[in-house]
């Protein structure tokens, strides 16, 4: 019974998920699994089947980068970057459950990631970064729109 | 004089895309043909001696690579400081998990079955588990005495002062081991074969794993290569033990014939195998007179080594210079062992010794102000370091200092005073939540201590290569602490060019001088020195060529790095350290100048005491300190906030838990670092005070917001709850029960 | 990482009859296995001792959730985040709900069932000091039949459940809540999230004119099992709300567990911190229904 880490690790070598614990603990495995953050060293590969999975090799637009990961980029979220990964997996989710969180929601929603370097101070400020681009992004879409269409 | 282009700017991460894509490739990564797996067999026991390996039924051992002590071709000792240490058990077995025997295997399940599959047969002997029965000798487990190392540093006449002093204080504090836990495990790829012995690791000091596998192999510097790949973490963990599992992961490879051998160690294995913060017991004597002025400090620091001496002598030196603190003392004996134990042996983690030291003496200032009945701050005030003061080895301070003023606008950030008050009426009340604010005054010396950056006479360089950019030439690596930013902006600041005409060659020691290992916080302040001087050379090379006239851009000079390279073929330039001529130290003595500077800092914290749960939250944490001129705030702020977590960790959560010698807690889920849901916002403010030996003023920063956050804890609970008996690291929910209720059943 | 066994067999049957039958075939050979945050750790680590896994993540007949009048039935695969965002529930079982917050975090939630935490039988879950306060029953299905299991008797000893090898829990169902009545869960943690419980602390009470009529009290990390403290229970149960002795309380409960030392913590800040638990919870109680009068 193969894990859905060493499936994705090896057969499909998409080596950007990390495994740093193997007990579901640290987060750096995180993956979308049907849409879902999943720890994918606790997910049976055959769980698995017929599901979609979105690794963070999937979270750039080709060159371009993901709002969070943009974010990450320019605010310090990443410093040795084996948990960055999975951050990025699970600022995503949270973002796309709760578009302008708070900080205390910011940090319930990243507590399934451990990161060692960053003390997440950067890592909370990279998210809501990004969530205000997004909110940005958003308005001046609306005003395009509005613009457009008088 | 010009304004920085980059010094002092938060480029971004130079290797950051590829970490926020994925894209960055760590050694678990790497694809290679012909890939074996290797694992290694452990002893279960502390302490014996190995009789015989019996291999079980069931596993088809003839398909196995099976190394032991007899098969090591060279030195079977790992090459540092001491060859104590041996690459596999021969026959004495000296720690738990200490490795005996290596496999390796093309399908790593087997190889699993394989390794649960091999019986060791030994004859156990009594551990030495203990500080203190080490020190007491009580059994003798490694030399005459378990003596790693004994120091004495004295200044003035300690004892001439204790019969008339106003004020004699005296405590004992503790600190517990703790782990690393670097997100990434250790792993490394080898391939041993005619030509040499080439090592792919996640590690921090290429040249470490340089010379072990050299002695291993009896090999000469040419025929070994070692190659670090992106490194997710080590903040000392990959420091040492690194040239352990190159060395297996080469043994198996040799034994396979030169197929390439790959060990990833999994997080338990990490864990319960690999190094540890030291333990360690401070005993404080201190007199003061009556306005609280310290006049004598007698200290004797104690540090549990584990099984053999590894980095031991360093770490015991570096906690036993900064065990006096950053005080005025005219008389002062520390008094500093590291001993042996049957432990896996103790090793660097950021910080090196002087976050135990520092706890205590810390911790102690306020225990010593209860006492004396005074305010710790006035305490602290009456006897800090200034400009032309002396330190325990008698260096003077010789650069501005202002630590009074550091401390007022750290505890300013707090609200410290008004909330000091507020709580003390408020802690009154008999509501089961009590609120505490502390602080502690410290700093770390940068660079490594005493004659080290002599002896290592570190070399680095950078060099334009076809594409017109420059590649810095270094063995400092990058482990998340920003090293490639750092480099980067010192050398295209140099060179007055943009970033992106510069980039770091990867590490690799058939590329790359010896610039020394990462560590004790120099890679900026000595490394980046190094670094800026070449640089400077480069770039007058191709001045001076008349490649480059200036003004320039960086299109332009790209060119000139091009043209340079058609018409002479090669161009590079190195610069080496050597220690200022006004830094003197007496390594025999111990006295003299210990680093060639200080970072100094005060770090403030409130916590929240629920006394139903003896739980102690981290409300708010204040970082402010000195530290040179800051090179990128935001990579800055980052080292500190990272530090300071961990030093939260230390004070409060982290705890391993020994059972015979071995980490009974070796997982994620058992041994307790905080989640982002755990830590309050981290507050950094930085006071830059141009540090003139170091590249755009800058000194080391590192290892400083280790050292800070336990005491400042410690104290903090000290005011909350009224008692000064908080003492020893983790100040645990259950340690804290024992404390305010030790006869409740 | 360590080894998986490659011999291992995973059946992913196409219902829930075809589980139960396979189960009833061959006694004791398929684990039943659900979202796997629990089993995957120790099957990763090599230290399970069986080798055959029956995948119950794809069959529908186990989710869901039913609301009657007096109860509400959770399909046995109902996941931590389906509780803890589930308004109903967050509206009339508050303990439930936090007890679904606090168990790992999101991707944890994501993937953990109630039905799969009630199996592995650890006495530090979560979810059943909360289920003990809200009186749940569970349904073990077999191919013979369904039999409901008031959840307090479900665990008879460490990791130990009255389950036969060829049952399936299928439901949880818990009563809802009526009249005036109070809820507590504190899970006091090795940290606030991805954390284990050292203790875990819910509680139930319901008053009618000023006197306590229902109170129950689950705990967890104290014993082998998630225990009801009855003791406690059978004490507060019938007391004016304005005259309970919160300290007799604390020391009752001393009967009602019995913790012990392990790498987390140690027996005596069990016993310590869920007496002062208690004793919090107690006055919390005397508080809120003061405050309805």
């Amino acid at each position: 019974m193969a894990r859905l880490l060493d499936v994705i690790r090896e057969e499909l070598d998409l080596t950007g998920t990390k495994e740093g614990c193997g007990e579901g603990e640290c987060g750096a495995c995180s993956v979308f699994l049907d849409g879902k953050l999943v720890n994918s060293c606790l997910v049976p590969a055959a769980q698995a089947q017929g599901a979609e999975l979105r690794t963070i090799e999937g979270v750039a637009d080709g060159e371009q980068l993901h709002g969070v990961q943009a974010a990450f980029l320019e605010c310090g979220g990443a410093q040795c970057g084996i948990c960055t990964p999975g951050m990025v997996m699970a600022a995503v989710d949270l973002l796309r459950r709760c578009p302008q969180p708070d900080e205390a929601q910011i940090r319930d929603g990243l507590a399934g990631n451990l990161c060692r370097c960053t003390g997440y101070v950067k890592i909370v400020d990279s998210v809501a970064s990004a969530a205000k681009r997004a909110v940005a992004v958003a308005e001046q879409a609306l005003q395009a729109g509005a613009g457009a269409n008088p | 004089m010009t304004q920085p282009l980059h010094l002092g700017h938060s480029r971004p991460r130079k290797e950051g895309r590829a970490k926020v894509t994925g894209a960055a490739h760590y050694t678990d990564d790497v694809r290679m043909e012909g890939l074996l797996h290797g694992a290694t067999v452990r002893s279960p026991v502390p302490r014996g001696i190995l009789r015989g390996i019996q291999f079980g039924d069931g596993i088809p051992w003839n398909e196995f690579v099976i190394v032991t002590a007899k098969d090591v071709p060279g030195d079977p000792m790992v090459a540092l400081i001491e060859h104590d240490q041996p690459f596999l058990v021969a026959d004495r077995i000296n720690h738990a998990e200490e490795a005996v025997l290596l496999l390796a295997h093309e399908d790593r399940f087997l190889l699993e079955r394989a390794r649960a599959a091999v019986r060791l047969e030994i004859e156990a002997l009594p551990p030495l588990l203990d500080l203190e029965d080490s020190l007491a000798c009580k059994e003798v487990v490694w030399g005459q005495d378990n003596l790693f190392k004994e120091l004495l540093i004295e200044k003035g006449e300690v004892d001439s002062v204790w019969k008339t002093a106003a004020h004699i204080v005296e405590g004992e504090y503790r600190t517990g081991a703790q782990e690393q836990l670097y997100i990434e495990p250790n792993g490394t790829i080898a391939v041993a074969d005619a030509g040499g012995v080439t090592v792919w690791g996640s590690l921090q000091c290429p040249y470490y794993v340089h010379k072990a596998i050299k002695s291993l192999f009896n090999l000469s510097d040419d025929q070994v290569r070692i190659i670090q790949m992106e490194t997710g973490g080590g903040f000392g963990g990959k420091e040492d033990y690194p040239s352990l599992i190159a060395g297996h992961a080469a043994l198996l490879s040799m034994k396979a014939g030169g197929r390439p051998v790959k060990i990833i160690y999994d997080r338990e294995e990490d864990m319960v195998a690999t190094t540890k913060r030291h333990p360690s017991r401070t005993r404080i004597r201190s007199a003061f007179d009556t306005e609280g002025t310290l006049l004598a400090l007698d200290l004797d620091f104690a540090i549990d080594g584990g099984a053999y001496v590894t980095l031991t002598p360093v770490v015991l030196s570096r906690g036993a210079i900064h065990a006096g603190g950053p005080y005025r003392c005219a008389n002062t004996r520390i008094h500093a062992r590291a001993v042996a134990t049957n432990t896996p042996p103790h090793g660097a983690f950021r910080g090196f010794g002087a976050p135990q030291s520092l706890f205590a003496i810390e911790r102690h200032m306020d225990v010593a102000a209860a006492q004396l009945g005074m305010d710790p701050i006035a305490l602290r005030k009456r006897n800090l370091l200034k400009m032309g003061d002396t330190t325990a080895t008698g260096q003077i301070i010789k650069e501005t200092l202002d630590l009074p003023g550091i401390l007022d606008r750290a505890l300013e950030k707090l609200d410290y005073v008004s909330k000091k008050h507020q709580y003390d009426i408020t802690n009154r009340a008999s509501a089961p939540i009590k609120k505490g604010v502390g602080f502690a005054v410290f700093m770390h010396g940068c660079g490594f201590t005493g004659a080290g950056e002599t002896y290592l006479a570190s070399v680095a360089g950078v060099e334009g290569r076809s594409d017109g950019k420059v590649y810095v030439l270094a063995a400092s690596t990058e482990i998340g602490q920003g090293t490639n930013t750092m480099f980067s902006q010192v050398v295209a600041e140099a060179l007055r060019v943009p970033m992106e005409c510069v980039e770091v060659a990867q590490p690799d020691t058939a590329v790359v001088p010896n610039s020394g290992p990462t560590v004790a916080s120099r890679t900026c302040m000595v490394v980046g020195k190094l670094v800026q001087d070449a640089a400077q050379g480069l770039r007058q090379t191709l001045v001076q060529s008349g490649l480059l006239p200036e003004p320039y851009d960086g299109e332009a000079f790209s060119r000139a790095v091009k043209a340079y390279l058609e018409k002479f073929g090669r161009l590079k330039a190195y610069s080496q350290y050597s220690t200022p001529p006004h830094i003197v130290w007496d390594d025999q003595l111990y006295k003299g100048d210990a680093y060639t500077t200080f970072a100094w800092a005060c770090y403030a914290a409130e916590v929240i005491v629920d006394t139903r749960t003896f739980e102690v939250k981290v409300e708010d944490f204040v970082a402010l300190q000195e530290v040179g001129r800051v090179l990128n705030p935001v990579l800055a702020e980052g080292q500190i906030e990272g530090g300071v977590a961990q030093g939260i960790g230390y004070g409060l959560s982290e705890q391993v838990v020994w059972n015979n010698g071995r980490m009974a807690n070796g997982q994620m889920t058992n041994y307790i670092m905080a989640t982002s849901a755990d830590l309050p916002r981290i507050r950094v403010y930085f006071e830059e005070n141009p540090y003139a030996l170091g590249p755009g003023g800058a000194k080391g920063i590192g290892e400083l917001p280790m050292d800070g956050p336990a005491p400042a804890l410690l104290n903090a609970v000290q005011h909350a709850l009224g008692t000064t008996l908080p003492r020893e690291i983790p100040l645990t929910p259950e340690r804290l029960m024992e404390i305010l209720e030790p006869s409740n059943a | 990482m360590k080894g998986q066994a490659p011999g291992c067999r995973v059946h992913t049957p196409a219902s829930l009859a075809g589980a139960l039958e396979l189960l009833a075939a061959e006694k004791g050979v398929w684990r039943p296995l659900a979202g796997g945050t629990d089993l995957m750790v120790p099957f990763a680590a090599g230290k399970l001792p069986f080798m055959d896994f029956l995948n119950l993540w794809g069959l529908e007949e186990l989710r869901g959730l039913e609301i009657s009048e007096d109860a509400i039935t959770l399909g046995a695969l109902s996941t931590y985040s389906e509780i803890r965002n589930h308004s109903l529930l967050q509206r009339e079982f508050p303990n439930l709900v936090q007890s679904a917050w606090v168990t790992g975090a999101i991707a944890i939630q994501n993937r953990g069932t109630l039905g799969g935490n009630l199996a592995n039988g650890s006495p530090a879950a979560d979810t059943p000091p909360s289920l003990l306060t809200y009186g749940a029953e569970v349904q073990l299905q077999s191919i013979a039949g369904s039999r409901w299991v008031p959840y307090e008797n479900f665990h008879t000893g460490y990791k130990q459940t009255v389950m036969l090898p060829e049952e399936l829990i299928t439901r949880i169902r818990i009563r809802r809540p009526k009249g005036n009545n109070f809820h507590f869960f504190r899970k006091v943690g090795t940290r606030k999230a991805q954390a284990i419980a050292k203790v875990c602390v819910a509680a139930y009470a319901r008053v009618e004119e000023g006197r306590v009529v229902e109170f129950r009290l689950g705990l967890g990390s104290v014993a082998p099992v998630p225990v009801r403290a009855r003791t406690v229970e059978l004490m507060v149960e019938g007391c004016v709300v304005d005259t309970l002795l919160i300290a007799a309380a604390r020391t009752a409960l001393m009967e009602d567990i019995r913790p012990i030392d392990d790498i987390r913590s140690t027996a005596k800040y069990r016993r310590t911190v869920a007496a002062n638990v208690l004793g919090q919870l107690l006055e919390e109680m005397v508080e809120h229904f003061d405050r309805m009068a």
